[in-house]
């Protein structure tokens, strides 16, 4: 069932039909999620307003997390059963988990400018999400040299996988080291420890960029479909012409 | 919001908004670009020997273009 599915022709009908919907519950829920961000949770009686940047500074860095995970679980996919829809999966989700990255660190800077009076420090966290950030532009790069896609594919699969070793790292590098940045306060052992008037919305923001990433990633993935079809047929039309010329 | 951070706020959501559209914007002109290939390719015939050559094989007509797996590539 699962290699039906993951066949690119039949990828192609399926993510058709469900990019609309992926796409309108991405506009429902991150409207929902802005809406509670900015109207209902309350300001910090420590942080004032500033606890906004919140809402979109911690699901930026859940994805940039997520989508490196989803990254390497497709380049097991491409090392292993080297299952050609592996290799388009993980070369989609490069740029969009190095946006995420890029908007966890912007946002990050922005929010402990007023908070810690500096924009950056090279404590752990920070410097392991910079590191995440490296590793994506060092992925993006790779594919960009190698022009053979399959060739390409198993060459970025085992960057990619040994890029996952900063995963943990980035997890908990609040724990395991004294930093800047405060400790996890939604996923924990003894529950969360944010207010349910903050965490509600932040929850559903998180949703709400999670199908938008979602819904990037089934587009990004399409159009690679389409690259490598035109990438087939130009080989196919050049090669049809070195017969013509040779015959004549 | 007359908070004194409200510029550090603003800032934030407007340079997620440039990132995470700048990227969308990127992603929809490329996909563009590569359909138009695609069909440019098509027109010209490009695929006509592969598509005999599969037909032979599998003893039916091609499907579509855009849904036609690619058998050079392994997408």
């Amino acid at each position: 069932m699962l290699t039906k599915l993951a066949n690119p022709s039949t990828f192609l009908r399926w993510s058709g039909v469900l990019l609309p919907w992926l796409a309108g519950l991405t506009v429902v829920s991150l409207g929902i999620g802005l809406w509670m961000a900015w109207f209902v949770a309350p300001a910090d009686y420590q942080q004032g307003e500033t606890i906004r940047i919140m809402y979109i500074h911690v699901p930026a860095a859940w994805l940039a997390l997520f989508l490196y995970a989803m990254m390497s679980a497709s380049a097991i996919g491409t090392l292993v059963w080297r299952h050609p829809l592996a290799d388009v999966s993980q070369k989609a989700a490069a740029p969009i988990g190095a946006a995420f990255t890029l908007v966890c660190l912007v946002t990050g800077a922005l929010w402990g400018k007023p908070m810690w009076g500096t924009y950056w420090v090279w404590d752990a966290r920070l410097t392991s999400v910079l590191v995440l950030f490296l590793v994506y532009a060092g992925i993006i790069a790779l594919w960009r040299t190698i022009e053979d896609p399959s060739r390409a594919a198993r060459a970025v699969a085992i960057l990619t996988l040994v890029g996952a070793l900063n995963l943990p790292i980035v997890k908990f590098s609040v724990d395991w080291w004294n930093t800047l940045h405060q400790p996890a306060s939604v996923f924990r052992m003894d529950g969360p420890t944010i207010y349910p008037t903050m965490l509600y919305p932040l929850l559903v923001m998180a949703l709400g960029v999670t199908f938008l990433a979602l819904t990037m990633h089934m587009y990004a993935m399409r159009t690679e479909v389409f690259r490598r079809r035109v990438r087939t047929l130009s080989i196919l039309e050049a090669e049809r012409l070195d017969e013509r010329r040779a015959a004549a | 919001m007359g908070d004194p951070h409200t510029p550090f706020i603003l800032a934030s959501y407007l340079a997620t908004v440039l990132v995470i559209g700048g990227l969308i914007a990127r992603m929809i002109l490329d996909q563009r670009a590569q359909k138009r290939a695609l069909a440019e390719l098509e027109a010209r015939g490009a695929g006509r020997g592969r598509r005999r050559g599969e037909e032979r094989a599998a003893g039916s007509p091609s499907q579509a273009t855009a849904e036609r797996p690619a058998t050079t590539e392994r997408a």
